[in-house]
């Protein structure tokens, strides 16, 4: 028996792209960060408990596992700020046209790269052993 | 037909009942952290070699880098627990399930900006460890 022509959801029938790619990217970056946050709190509550246990928190952050997470964790922050600022021009109303929106996309991926290098560059510096 | 005021019916919509406050709050705690993380990563970018126990306590004890850490500590808790409850409900479909996933993100997100802040604050008063 032939299957009747049924249209399909719209999550059948998209052709997987750019812009969706981007947009699931903004949402796994922002799981991401959200346990960046415990990250931060971790470490925010070893500097008050005192030199010993920061600098054994120290020790933990900049272990090589951590180290590579908290790379990612950086890009994460990269790319959800850049993103979300475009994001936040879409809400007030700018930006949607395909081609624009091409553009933004392009910016927000290139840059977020760019900066996590640099941001990764000055804060191994600055944090030594964590990053 | 409705009885209802046009204001009733906005206030009202949807099956979730509401919704529009969730996404206002999302917006605004959104503008907030781009203020609060770009001015997150300058200041550890200025910590100094090390970042050690003394430059992050020195940093901390200024009023205003004091106040902004605690800021984006409750900020970017309340903007990750509104973010992470709209990823729970697409993905969670058991309405009890999903009652009890959100309550837990909800309990875990408060308890660990308690903490931050409090630590911020011990570290801002002086505290002696």
């Amino acid at each position: 028996m032939a299957q009747p022509e049924r249209p399909l959801s719209p999550f059948m029938q998209y052709r997987w792209q750019y812009t969706n790619t981007l947009s699931i990217l903004h949402r796994i970056t922002g799981i991401l960060l959200s346990l960046c946050f415990f990250v931060l709190v971790y470490w925010l509550a070893a500097a008050a408990a005192g030199p010993e246990r920061y600098s054994s928190a120290l020790q933990t952050l900049g272990s090589p596992l951590v180290k590579l997470a908290l790379g990612g964790g950086l890009f994460s922050f990269c790319y959800h700020l850049l993103n979300g600022i475009r994001h936040l021009f879409w809400d007030a109303g700018y930006g949607f046209e395909l081609p624009i929106a091409r553009k933004t996309g392009w910016a927000a991926t290139i840059g977020a790269i760019v900066l996590t290098i640099v941001l990764w560059s000055v804060l191994r510096a600055t944090l030594g052993g964590a990053a | 037909m409705s009885l209802r005021s046009p204001l009733g019916r906005v206030l009202g919509l949807g099956s979730a009942k509401g919704g529009s406050g969730h996404w206002y709050a999302q917006r605004v705690t959104a503008v907030a952290l781009v203020v609060l993380g770009c001015w997150f990563f300058a200041s550890l970018a200025m910590l100094g070699a090390g970042a050690t126990h003394d430059s992050v306590t020195h940093w901390l004890r200024s009023p205003f880098s004091a106040v902004m850490a605690v800021l984006l500590v409750a900020v970017a808790a309340y903007h990750a627990q509104l973010g992470l409850q709209v990823v729970f409900e697409d993905y969670v479909s058991d309405k009890g399930t999903r009652l009890v996933v959100l309550v837990a993100l909800k309990f875990a997100l408060v308890v660990a900006a308690l903490i931050g802040m409090l630590a911020v604050l011990r570290i801002a008063f002086g505290a002696q460890a």
